[in-house]
């Protein structure tokens, strides 16, 4: 007998369309500041230069698109999986009020140019006590769902998003611990100095990247995936071993973001050494996922949504196979400082972050809103393909001019000076800066899409919340 | 890290990074031990029809693993990881850029050696030497003083001919080896009156359209509140403290009157940085014959 009771899809519903809506802003902001680098005059005013849109382009899109995302495919499978509703819906309304003013607040700081100078953790010490706020009650309303979950075992998806929760709580807390100076303008200065301040941030930075953009959207993938392609999940075994090997190996790979610095030596090769072991574990989630396929590989050639979810999963496999590369101290002295990274980062944020979440908001939109599929399936296929194409024009640019760029700067002439100034290696860069733009466009159009899109399938729905099920037993 | 001083600090860092690089290869191994069934679930159920099948990982994905732990453990023998262990190849980064750098310097120190011993108006008007002089140019002083060596606001321009310090070839050269330092103080005591009056002489200097009235009481002032002191009575400067000319059109911080208000008012203050430490005299000697040989091709013209 199923009971009575209903999940609560409330503030899934209101994440998931956040997610659209930042995503198309975040995006926005990121096609703005790739014009700038072509186009400089397009800095108008102090507010919308390029050194203060940048840091809300990259907070939009991780922590307001991603961040929802997040929340939205976290609640959405926790209360599943644990076949109960989320425990106290008056905190996880907070989580999303909490996390919307946070992300309006960033909206109005950066350009005023409030910052903490810190990369990815630019946002001043009052908007860090509200994300502590609101990231505890995250942290209470999954946990207590576990808490209170009906199966014996708890489902591989919930591990990852439990790990993301706890460190990123963990991370915000030691890299944003600071002094306040003034509230307005928002001023505080870091508790850390010199080398400590640098290693930190990156062991924040690249722990960001492991905790918030990889672990947490494994947990989408290990739901998701399974779901869509009506399949088992490959391996226990491996899910198990990879899931443990990446949190642990992840935390000491922070030093590979200062290679040749003035951090120790010793320092900067254990960096080196764990991103190399880190290779394995990233590929776990990868394997686990496609092979999870096996059986049902037919299905993508109708199926947009899962399209998205494994074309994710290449892109991810591509990254975390890049990144352990590029941690190489050698490689890391040609690719350091130089659009490269840009390239690499794109293509686990846009290839991997980006795509997953969009194939879990076309799972979820039609679901949320008793619908059996989004209002036009032809144009989930038509955003799969512009945005593919946006991607690898993007990272293929990034890439080349990277490469370029670096190749540019050591080059020695016969009398031993360097052969290139540095606007030289600049101006070289202008065609893929264009490139990279016509990516970005195409990757941000695919987004106007999927927002009317849902607005079509929501217009045409009405807001469910399914009843609690009973659970099975196999 | 490097305030680490403690010798207790190195052990414990080189037992944590062994035992979890280690670590990392022992859980594997043991994971692998587990029986399995492919093809079998693990025989839960979640949400209706989540599942996981009990298969076992993937061979070539272990060895995978296995691979970059025992890389990483030679790694850390060879190369610096283990707290102050320096590892059996006694690199550091430090050494390394020594001697790449006394390694360039093998190569090309002697044809900066050369260039040294030669006077340097002979430097200035060999071509090799320009070529030479002109890639420094871009690398270590284009950033102020722009690609084209025009300057910009507060950046003197370098190929117009007219010297802040002196001309010179020897005066360039002290300019680049030990640097300069440009004072202007402020002058806001004298109001705001007395400063446009200031203002509208100093831009008559330069043929600028000013007020009469304003150009006639700033005549005065200019000697009365002691301008004439760096600028001299004429306002044609003195190089000796690198007090600006004033009267050859050429501005460091603009021509407005507005600017020269500020100018007055609030001062200035700039400052080439020494490079003699961080280039060395020989490149210098280069730098400053280029430089000089910019001046000379716009006196040519």
């Amino acid at each position: 007998m199923q009971s009575q009771a209903t999940y609560n899809y409330k503030v899934v519903r209101q994440f998931t369309v956040m997610t659209v809506v930042w995503g198309i802003v975040g995006m926005l902001v990121g096609v703005i500041i790739a014009a700038q680098l072509i186009w400089p005059e397009l800095s108008i005013v102090e507010w919308l230069s390029y050194g203060r849109l940048r840091p809300l382009h990259t907070n939009a899109v991780i922590f307001a698109f991603g961040g929802s995302a997040l929340f939205a495919t976290s609640y959405y499978s926790v209360q599943r999986t644990c076949h109960t509703p989320l425990f106290s819906p008056a905190l996880a309304a907070f989580t999303f009020w909490g996390w919307q003013v946070v992300i309006v607040l960033a909206a109005v700081t950066l350009p005023l140019g409030m910052t903490s100078g810190k990369e990815y953790a630019e946002l001043e010490w009052p908007i860090d006590i509200l994300i502590t706020l609101v990231w505890v009650s995250y942290a209470l309303v999954f946990f207590g769902t576990l808490v209170k979950r009906k199966t014996s075992h708890i489902y591989v998806s919930n591990w990852f998003f439990g790990a993301f929760i706890l460190t990123v709580a963990l991370l915000h807390l030691v890299n944003s611990a600071e002094s306040p100076v003034t509230f307005w303008p928002m001023k505080s200065y870091s508790a850390y100095a010199g080398v400590q301040d640098a290693m930190v941030q990156w062991w924040y930075g690249h722990n960001a990247v492991g905790f918030f953009l990889t672990a947490g959207f494994l947990g989408i993938m290990y739901y998701f995936v399974p779901k869509q392609a009506g399949r088992p999940v490959y391996s226990y075994r491996l899910s198990v071993v990879h899931f443990w090997a990446l949190i642990f190996t992840y935390m000491w790979a922070g030093p590979h973001h200062l290679h040749y610095t003035a951090l120790p030596d010793w320092t900067q090769s254990v960096g080196m050494i764990f991103s190399l072991i880190l290779l394995a574990p990233s590929w776990g989630g990868m394997i686990n996922g496609m092979m999870t396929m096996s059986g049902a590989w037919h299905k993508l050639r109708d199926d947009p949504i899962l399209k998205f979810l494994i074309t994710s999963l290449s892109f991810y496999g591509m990254s975390t196979f890049e990144g352990p590369m590029m941690s190489i101290k050698t490689v890391n002295a040609l690719s350091h400082y130089t659009d490269w990274t840009i390239g690499h980062v794109h293509s686990g944020a846009l290839g991997w972050v980006a795509m997953v979440s969009i194939g879990a908001i076309y799972y979820l939109v039609p679901r949320l809103w008793g619908k059996s599929e989004m209002y036009s399936v032809k144009l989930i296929n038509l955003h799969f393909w512009i945005s593919t194409i946006g991607v690898v024009l993007y990272i293929a640019a990034m890439w080349i001019a990277g490469v370029m760029q670096g190749l540019m700067w050591r080059a020695i002439d016969v009398d031993g000076t360097l052969t290139y100034s540095f606007v030289e290696s600049v101006k070289a860069t202008y065609p893929f800066y264009a490139v990279r733009l016509l990516g970005g466009l195409m990757f941000f159009g695919g987004m106007l899409l999927m927002a009317y899109n849902m607005m079509k399938t929501i217009a045409g729905g009405q807001a469910v919340n399914a009843p609690v099920l009973a659970v099975a037993h196999a | 890290m490097s305030d680490f001083v403690s010798g207790f600090w190195s052990p414990y860092i080189a037992l944590m990074v062994l035992v979890s690089v280690v670590g990392c290869g022992v859980f594997l191994w043991l994971q692998g031990r587990a029986r399995h069934a492919p093809g079998q679930t693990m025989g839960h159920v979640w949400d209706e029809t989540l599942e996981e099948y009990n298969n076992p990982m993937p061979n070539w994905w272990r060895w995978m693993f296995y691979i970059t732990v025992v890389f990483g453990l030679g790694y850390i023998v060879v190369y610096p990881g283990l707290g102050s262990y320096s590892g059996q190849f006694g690199w550091t980064s430090e050494g390394e850029y020594d001697k790449e750098m006394a390694d360039a310097d093998a190569i090309y120190g002697k044809i900066y050696k050369a260039y040294l011993k030669q006077d340097l108006k002979t430097v200035a008007a060999s071509e090799d030497a320009q070529h030479l002089g002109a890639h420094l140019f871009l690398a270590y002083c284009a950033q102020c003083h722009g690609s084209n060596a025009k300057g910009s606001k507060g950046f003197p321009s370098l190929a117009d001919n007219d010297w802040l310090f002196g001309g010179t070839p020897e005066n360039i050269k002290e300019s680049i080896l030990n640097g300069r330092i440009g004072v202007m103080p402020p002058f806001a005591q004298l109001g705001a009156e007395t400063v446009k009056d200031l203002a509208g002489y100093v831009r008559s200097l330069s043929g600028l359209a000013a007020d009469p009235l304003r150009v006639q009481r700033g005549r005065e002032a200019f000697t009365a509140s002691g301008c004439i002191a760096c600028h001299g009575a004429d306002g044609s400067g003195n190089q000796a403290m690198g007090a600006p000319n004033l009267t050859d059109k050429i501005w460091l911080f603009g021509s407005s009157e507005a600017t020269i208000m500020d100018t007055i008012t609030q001062g200035r203050k700039s400052q080439m940085p020494a490079h003699k430490e961080f280039l060395g005299e020989a490149k210098v000697h280069l730098l400053a014959a280029y430089v000089y040989g910019l001046g000379r091709a716009q006196a040519g013209k």
